[in-house]
């Protein structure tokens, strides 16, 4: 038992927790007294308790990976969701699977934002950072795991907790307190991939990236600079909108490559609770660019601003206090901390909007109206729009809290949330977008303040003709007819040309202020891409043969999906298809093993190799031990055209005890689509096979025989001296057979065994999985020379998949990198901008 | 009237519209005899039910089929109110499955038999769970 480690990792939580108290209150005395010589004492105390919240917090992440990557089973958290066999990289995911974990990447990724402020802005470390510490001492007594005396209730829940703590009534616990079990219970499989290694870091990232604008605007109401707060705050939200757009592309894109529904956007709950926040911090950006620009909308900037975070801390009430348990399939487990959650979250959105109400008056507005021919209120309109879209999402979504607050006051509400999300959300959410996109072109074209119309024509014209020509074209080229898509195909389109057009006139004047420009391109291309991929999504696995693959299966699944055997080629797609068999992942190399080619052992993560097996990096002889992934059966599939082949492996966990099959896709790639394939049935590995009748056969030694079509060849005999699993004694006799079999893809050996043992005869004949041939040696016949062979052979090894084409998914991966290009130029131009103010000593 | 007006009349109105369709197409939550009714009476609108596994005595779920082709199953669900329903799913089982503490099905009767469409999942937090694997 390690009883310090975890001691340690409490300690660290009680100092983070303490120290974030003490900051906050130090910081805000620093803000508050006047006098100056109090002012340096407070904050000199105010910076000296955050460094060591951020040591503390270092100290937290430092001392529970300890514990995983040690394997100390004996706390929950590295039971729970880590093992002995899990590699390197996700151990480290395994520190952020538990909530506990994610509570404190949150906390890391502020506690080092927070460092980054004290050190660039003198002007507000004061107020910044009371909001921060405040924020970090909330996060902080999420993991406290401290029981107050007497009443009995727990303030947070601790990672450092040791499994008979956190299950005191499990019956060896009571019989042995010291036990330790030998190995964890592993991680989710469908989490062994490396997007949730970068994933989580990236969200979290953005989460934690939303405070700042938040502290910022919060300091700029409590000191009255109403106006001075925007300019430090701009290029954060920014880098914000960046990383949380990106932490949200992540997901997606692990979704589309893992996971089976065949798309990369489900609307489940969990991914609206993230996808409004960011909704609301792209309009944020843009009023607050507008304020820059033109002195208008900051009352809205303030809202929005404040809006993101109390979003944020909404989301994580959502998604982590089990009110949507009914409602959403990630099954959430309630820690009982829903309880610390809403106050968090109530304090900091109530403590937000007194503020903002109390100052609303003093807040500078201008009075005269936004002409309808100015940027600004084009781009007012346009936050408008996606706050609107916003709205769209939470409203469904928080249909379970709705429910909750009609019961807190005495009704009874059954509401519950769409049955068809995706068709839900997506009728709604196309409109919106088809308004985003048109708005993000035309709002280019306005110069601030005022243009006339006629300018605004002239400037039109040309990019609105160019934008219809490639509308024409792509509609006919890619046979779009529906009409909200047409629709969409528009807007994305127009964005694009007209954005392109700025950005050509931009980079031959001032490159650096292309950001906009640059991101408004990558949205218009993210338009199009999914309306391709998403709209005209189409099964391509159709059933040709008029052969049911079996009565048992719906109608559905037999006409959409393909049955195939063993070395049958079929074609799908224009291209010639063809199962090559099952294969089996090695833990420690890269490629894969023909599962025909290792024998079982009890374990189901090791294998034999029957014959010599070359994997990167190292040779496998026969009788070799080989580690692998057990729980994961791929699938090789091999695609064919024109003299090119390409080779996809769906995978598919067999779980019993999870029940049934876990399938991933895996997809072919090429410039214009993507193949979504994944299987959809396998053979059971415990069904009893049917084999044939025995066939038997007498040949000689290097004679040439046919089994099943396949050319074969007794290529020796010998005599034997062990045979595993059966002792044998001086008296006894093993001969072991060699049959070479020359498959289609490859060749195969079998080596059946006859023995004499006690004077019995045995036999132990051989497989040939992929072939679906099972070889005996059955008898010698010395006199002649010969060898009596037997031969089995049953149905082939069969696979059923189902294959989804993507048109033009690329569109849409490279519209996001393009628009995250757009934010690092942006950020780049307002990281400069505040350098210069800085160095005038106003910031 | 200023233009601000009108900008705040079309919001309320998208607003408004946004939470009329919200309610229109929001599903709800039923026991399956007034899901039965429902059905009956011609009303095909997916509706969720929540409820339990059933157990025996000893607590081992009982009336769990596995489909012949291993992509679907069906299983026999306890509603709040007690009632009983044989439950079939056109896909795998869930991971986790037979841990529930809780089940929620959506989806619309066929006749007599409950078709889901989608499975949710509770699972029974870390401090309920009690076994361990040694």
């Amino acid at each position: 038992m390690h009883y310090f480690i975890g001691g340690l990792g409490h300690l660290f939580v009680i100092t983070s927790f303490i120290t974030a108290l003490v900051a906050a209150f130090a910081y805000f005395k620093a803000t508050t007294v006047s006098a100056l010589e109090q002012k340096r004492f407070w904050l000199q105390n105010g910076k000296a308790g955050f460094y060591i919240h951020a040591v503390a917090v270092l100290g937290i992440c430092i001392t529970l990976f300890i514990i995983i990557s040690k394997h100390y089973f004996e706390y929950h958290y590295a039971y729970n969701y880590s093992d002995k066999k899990l590699p390197a990289y996700y151990l480290i995911s395994t520190f952020w699977n538990g909530q506990e974990g994610s509570f404190i990447l949150w906390m890391f990724w502020q506690a080092v934002l927070g460092i980054v402020v004290i050190n660039t802005n003198k002007f507000w470390e004061g107020p910044v950072m009371t909001v921060f510490a405040l924020v970090q001492a909330f996060l902080a007594s999420m993991i406290l795991g401290v029981v107050i005396p007497g009443l009995d209730f727990r303030i947070g829940s601790s990672p450092f907790i040791l499994l008979r703590d956190a299950m005191p009534e499990a019956p060896i616990f009571i019989a042995q307190p010291e036990f330790v079990p030998r190995d964890g219970n592993g991680l989710n499989p469908l989490l062994q991939n490396y997007w949730m290694v970068i994933h989580p870091p990236t969200l979290f990232l953005g989460f934690a990236t939303t405070l700042v604008p938040f502290s910022f605007c919060i300091a700029g109401l409590w000191l009255r600079k109403y106006r001075d707060w925007v300019r430090p705050a701009l290029p954060w939200a920014l880098f914000s909108g960046a990383v949380l757009g990106l932490g949200i592309l992540m997901g997606g894109y692990w979704a589309y490559e893992t996971l089976n529904f065949g798309g990369y956007w489900n609307w489940d709950p969990v991914e609206n609770a993230v996808y409004v926040p960011w909704l609301i911090l792209i309009a944020c950006i843009h009023t607050m660019i507008t304020y820059k620009n033109s002195e208008t909308a900051l009352k809205a900037s303030i809202v929005l601003v404040i809006s993101v975070f109390v979003l944020i801390l909404y989301s994580t009430f959502l998604t982590r206090s089990g009110v949507l348990g009914d409602a959403s399939v990630h099954s959430f487990t309630d820690l009982g901390l829903s309880g610390q959650l809403l106050i968090y979250l109530l304090f900091f959105m109530l403590a937000a909007i007194a503020l903002a109400i109390f100052r609303w008056k003093e807040i500078p507005t201008s009075e005269k109206e936004a002409s309808v021919y100015s940027r600004e209120f084009w781009i007012f309109i346009g936050a408008i729009t996606l706050c609107l879209m916003g709205f769209q999402v939470l409203m469904p979504t928080s249909i379970p809290v709705w429910n909750k607050i009609i019961g807190l006051f005495g009704g009874t509400s059954n509401l519950a949330p769409p049955a068809d999300q995706i068709g839900f959300y997506s009728r709604f959410q196309l409109w919106f977008a088809v308004v985003v996109g048109f708005l993000s072109g035309v709002g280019q074209f306005f110069w601030w303040k005022n243009i006339s119309k006629e300018e605004l024509k002239k400037e039109l014209t040309v990019p609105a003709l160019v934008a219809l020509v490639l509308f024409a074209v792509i509609i006919t080229l890619g046979k779009v007819h529906n009409f909200s898509y047409l629709m969409l195909t528009l807007a994305g389109v127009f964005t694009l040309v007209t954005n392109a057009k700025i950005l050509l006139s931009l980079l031959q004047s001032s490159p650096g202020l292309s950001g906009g420009a640059v991101a408004h391109i990558g949205i218009g291309m993210m338009l199009v891409g999914i309306m391709f991929s998403a709209g005209y999504s189409r099964v391509v696995s159709l059933n040709n043969t008029g052969m049911l693959i079996s009565k048992e299966f719906s109608e559905d699944f037999n006409r959409e999906n393909l049955l195939l055997f063993v070395n049958e080629p079929r074609t799908m797609w224009g291209y010639d298809i063809e199962y090559l068999g099952e294969r089996l992942e090695p833990r420690y190399h890269a490629g894969f093993i023909r599962s025909g080619d290792v024998a079982k052992t009890g374990d189901d993560d090791r294998v034999i190799a029957k014959v010599e097996i070359p994997l990167e990096g190292k040779t496998y002889k026969v009788k070799d031990t080989i580690e692998i992934h057990g729980e994961n059966t791929f699938y090789e599939i091999q695609l064919r055209r024109r003299g090119n082949t390409y080779t996809l492996y769906p995978r598919a966990q067999i779980n019993p005890e999870m029940g049934g099959l876990l399938v991933s896709p895996d997809i072919y790639r090429t410039v214009t689509a993507d193949l979504y394939t994944h299987v959809s049935s396998v053979m059971k590995p415990t069904e009893d096979e049917e084999w044939s009748k025995l066939e038997e056969m007498r040949i000689k030694q290097e004679q040439k025989f046919f089994v099943n079509d396949y050319v074969a060849v007794l290529q020796s005999v010998d005599r034997v001296f062990e045979v595993e699993g059966i002792p044998l004694t001086n008296e006894d006799v093993a001969v072991r057979a060699k049959v070479y079999i020359q498959g289609k893809k490859g060749d195969y050996f079998a080596e059946p065994i006859f023995l004499i043992k006690d004077k019995m005869v045995g036999r132990i004949p051989d497989e040939i999985q992929d072939l679906g041939l099972r070889i005996s040696l059955l008898n010698i016949h010395p006199e002649t020379n010969e060898f009596s062979i037997g031969i089995n052979t049953r149905q082939k090894d069969w696979v059923v998949i189902k294959a989804l084409e993507k048109p033009f998914i690329n569109v849409l991966w490279i519209g996001t990198l393009i628009l995250m290009t757009g934010f690092g130029i942006a950020i780049s131009r307002r990281i400069r901008e505040f350098r210069k103010m800085k160095e005038k000593g106003m910031e | 009237m200023k233009k601000s007006h009108i900008l705040i009349l079309v919001v309320i109105a998208a607003a408004v519209t946004i939470i009329v369709s919200t309610a229109g197409d929001a599903s709800t939550y039923v026991g399956f005899d007034e899901a039965h009714v429902m059905s009956t009476a011609g009303n095909k609108k997916e509706i969720h039910v929540v409820g339990e596994l059933k157990k025996d005595a000893n607590g081992h779920i009982i009336g769990l089929e596995e489909g012949p082709d291993k992509v679907s199953f069906s299983f026999i669900m306890v509603d709040d109110n007690g009632k009983e329903q044989k439950v079939t799913y056109s896909q795998p089982m869930p991971s986790d499955f037979t841990r529930s503490e809780k089940v929620v099905v959506i989806g619309s009767y066929d006749q007599e038999n409950f078709k889901a469409s989608k499975i949710l999942l509770k699972c029974p937090s870390k401090y309920q769970e009690q076994k361990i694997n040694i």
